[in-house]
């Protein structure tokens, strides 16, 4: 009876409340459902850790990321939720409290809030800026408190305007683990001293993120896109309807030498990975009845804006393991070594790989994909991860000094286009010197990083992956529970991954798919 | 001129507490001082090769290698492991693992850091001891195109003569000074050397609108600026007021000799110095992120 003996020791938890008790429960209840039929080859791949399903559920019945059009929303109101067209401020704040609760997700929590300086401007008229203030304020406090995840995302920028600056400031003030928040920046559109803000930012409470805006809008068409969850760039009025990803570390495992990796084996997962993904994204829109959703009737997403997300991660390893390069230790870090992140010949190896997954992932066609395809993604890691490293990330504790650390990685970041973050650790030192944050960070955009994101050492704030944690939190975790979903991740992800050991740490995750103790 | 050659004994590709910014900074070797609370002794002297760290290297990192009768350290990097045990063993406060750096080699370095930085600056050891190559780098930044929005600093503990200040102004942004010591038997006792070149320093650096920061490293019972305070108050507000008084509190880190039986100062004996200079009408001052 372990299933039954599960469902029971969820339900007598003392560290969980009710609703973190009823969404592990549905979880449990969806992975007792027989996995969606895969082949035989597919299922051993996945048994054997090479490609990984993201724990997403056996049988999907929601898509993994929505980035519902909120401005056509509050243009026109709903008739689902019975409500007119927004005609002011407050009725504005008050249509996106009420929708964010009818946006689903992979953690059916909201991971897309909105581009909400766009979405908002046109509610400012003739309300003071004092009173912006106090209201972004309330709706800041409102997001953190009940929808309390760090992967729920906000956006502004890369216009220079009240809301964003409003924002800028009210989060720096408040310091909450959420929402998220991505800066979008645009040298020809973002002045100087509005990014100037959102890096000084960055050394009080490590956000925002900073996108690189040029770069993300040119992957899509007219009706835009949004950074979601970590990191994920994806359409505007869609999102992700699934995310199957590929452990490079045990391909390069399962290769003879560079040539077969390249020639052979990377092509072979990559078909499976393609065959889940396939499975999956199927279900979802042909069985589940998700598309049906108020949601695709009012116009605020639409079913062929929705793609794949083709994830890799353990970049750092493959690459170290194709080289024949002995595992690196505390003494090979001061010195030029041949490992991943330090040496030419295995960065270009890196970028290499990076390129022959874009030219498979922009040629194999999906049935429901963008444009018919699937998006690669650098994927940032989850909780259970061991011994291997986030996307294409330097391995933590072995990263170079932050600017030989964005040398070594800018080249990935033309690739990956729903999402690559490479998170730089900068000591503490930073936070009395923004301009050397604003600096680096112009640097990185400079140099073709889609995404900046940086992380003080000090900071009782810590990203422990795209999400923030305190670290005043883990401290007490394990005594006294969370009233943040994420805390918990962040504490698991800590001690499985040694996150928080050694050099000012950061690290990279999306999501804690199931019940652990 | 370009064949200058300048001993560096570390160039670090980013840092954020040398000077406005973010900043490259070379830091060279040798210095004319010899405080007791040397927080990096090992980059006081020039190496003179006489071999005594050879053995005591656990990678065989170091090798004696002669040509034409004159014996030189020769350090493999790759084998080094950087344990610091060669540091320790030298008699001469020295380190075998300087490197040689033309003009040409650190201005390539610093091109390839350009869109990161704000600037550079270069520290010790005791930086001026290099003036004609410090004078080279700066116009060799400033006269290329890519490099020249770089600003050019220099950290220093103020020895340098008036005429050599004279040479490096044109292409000098600014310096970080230490003032060591309010009295002269206090400088005298900490750092060997009498501070009146110091104040000298300071003062021209003040008339040239180049004196970024003054920093003072507080040592108490030993340093003098607290039993002192009228008289370093006063001076303090008569430096122009964008000068940044940066407080440092004395820690164990990297020193050796007696200085390590000298007390550490707490936050708390920071923050009663700063209340004194700043009842005393004392602004801009800065104090330490950290005490370690």
């Amino acid at each position: 009876m372990a299933f039954q003996d599960n469902l029971v020791k969820i339900i007598s938890d003392p560290n969980l409340s009710p609703k973190q008790k009823s969404n592990y429960l549905a979880l449990a209840a969806e992975a007792s459902l027989p996995y969606l039929p895969i082949s035989k080859e597919i299922n051993q791949a996945k048994e054997a850790g090479i490609i990984c399903d993201m724990f997403e559920g056996h049988a999907p019945f929601k898509p993994r990321y929505v980035l519902p059009d909120y401005a056509k929303y509050l243009q026109q109101g709903s008739q689902y939720l019975e409500l007119t067209q927004a005609t002011n401020l407050d009725e504005a704040l008050n249509a996106l409290t009420i929708i964010y609760h009818h946006v689903p997700s992979v953690t059916s929590i909201p991971v897309y809030l909105g581009q909400l300086d766009d979405i908002l401007m046109p509610y400012t008229d003739g309300v003071d800026a004092e009173s912006i203030y106090r209201k972004l304020k309330l709706f800041w406090i409102m997001l953190d408190r009940t929808l309390p995840d760090a992967f729920m995302h906000v956006n502004i920028g890369p216009s220079d305007n009240i809301i964003c600056r409003t924002i800028l400031r009210i989060d720096a003030e408040l310091k909450q683990i959420a929402p998220n928040l991505t800066f979008m920046y645009d040298p020809d559109i973002t002045p100087d001293d509005l990014l100037q803000i959102a890096t000084s930012n960055i050394c009080e409470c490590s956000k925002p993120h900073i996108a690189n805006y040029p770069i993300h809008a040119k992957a899509y068409d007219g009706q835009g896109f949004g950074i979601v969850s970590c990191y994920n760039s994806l359409p505007l009025a869609g999102g992700a309807n699934t995310l199957v990803r590929l452990n490079l570390k045990e391909v390069a495992l399962k290769a003879l030498n560079v040539e077969d990796f390249f020639a052979n084996t990377l092509p072979h997962y990559c078909q499976l990975t393609y065959e889940l993904i396939e499975t999956r994204a199927k279900f979802l829109h042909e069985e589940s009845n998700f598309f049906n959703s108020f949601l695709v009737k009012e116009g605020l997403i639409e079913e062929s804006r929705f793609a794949p997300m083709f994830g890799i991660y353990g970049m750092a390893e493959a690459v170290n393991i194709l080289q024949n390069n002995p595992e690196l230790t505390e003494n090979d870090l001061e010195k030029p070594s041949k490992h991943y992140g330090h040496n030419q010949t295995a960065n270009q190896l890196g970028h290499r790989i990076s390129k022959a997954l874009d030219t498979i992932v922009k040629s194999t066609p999906v049935t429901y994909g963008y444009h018919g395809r699937a998006l690669l993604h650098s994927q940032g890691g989850i909780s259970i991860d061991k011994d291997v490293t986030p996307g294409v990330r330097i391995p933590y504790g072995t990263e170079p000094n932050p600017i030989a650390h964005i040398q070594a990685l800018a080249e990935h970041h033309q690739y990956y286009t729903s999402g690559i973050s490479d998170i730089l650790t900068i000591d503490e030192t930073v936070k009395y010197n923004s301009q050397a944050m604003f600096q680096l960070c112009k640097g990185a955009l400079s140099l073709g990083f889609r995404e900046f994101t940086a992380n003080v050492a000090s900071n009782d704030l810590v990203r422990v992956t795209g999400y923030m944690i305190k670290l005043s939190d883990i401290a007490t975790f394990k005594q006294q529970g969370s009233r943040t979903n994420t805390t918990g991740l962040g504490a698991e992800a800590a001690e499985v991954t040694g996150i928080l050991n050694r050099k000012p740490r950061v690290a990279a995750q999306e999501l804690s798919p199931n019940y652990a103790e | 001129m370009q064949n200058k050659l300048a001993t560096v004994s570390q160039i670090l590709p980013f840092s954020c507490v040398d000077g406005p910014g973010s900043r490259l900074v070379i830091f060279l070797q040798g210095c004319n001082y010899n405080c007791k609370n040397c927080h990096n002794p090992h980059t006081i002297n020039w190496c003179d090769h006489c071999g005594d760290c050879i053995s005591t290297c656990p990678t065989q990192a170091l090798t004696l290698v002669t040509t034409k009768g004159i014996s030189r350290i020769n350090w493999d990097s790759d084998l080094c492991t950087q344990c610091d045990i060669c540091l320790s063993v030298c008699p001469k406060q020295s380190s075998p693992k300087t490197r040689q750096y033309g003009i040409d080699s650190l201005v390539t370095l610093i091109h390839h850091q350009r869109h990161f930085i704000n600037g550079i600056t270069v520290s010790g050891g005791e930086a001026s001891l290099q003036l004609p190559f410090i004078i080279e780098l700066f116009k060799a930044i400033k006269s290329t195109e890519a490099l020249s929005h770089l600003t050019c600093m220099i950290d220093t503990n103020g020895s340098l003569s008036i005429s050599g200040w004279h040479k490096l102004l044109p292409v000098l942004d600014g310096a970080m000074i230490d003032l060591k010591a309010w009295q002269e038997e206090t400088h005298r006792y900490i750092t060997g050397r009498d501070h009146h070149r110091v104040f000298q320093s300071l003062e021209l650096l003040s008339q040239h609108a180049k004196l970024y920061e003054v920093r003072l490293l507080h040592i108490p019972n030993i340093s003098d600026f607290d039993s002192e305070i009228e008289a370093v108050a006063t001076y303090l507000k008569q430096l122009p007021n964008s000068v940044r008084i940066k407080l440092n509190a004395f820690q164990h880190h990297g020193v050796t000799g007696e200085a390590r039986q000298w007390g550490t100062c707490s936050e708390a004996q920071m923050l009663e110095l700063a209340a004194r200079l700043t009842e005393r009408g004392v602004t801009n001052l800065v104090l330490p992120n950290v005490y370690l």
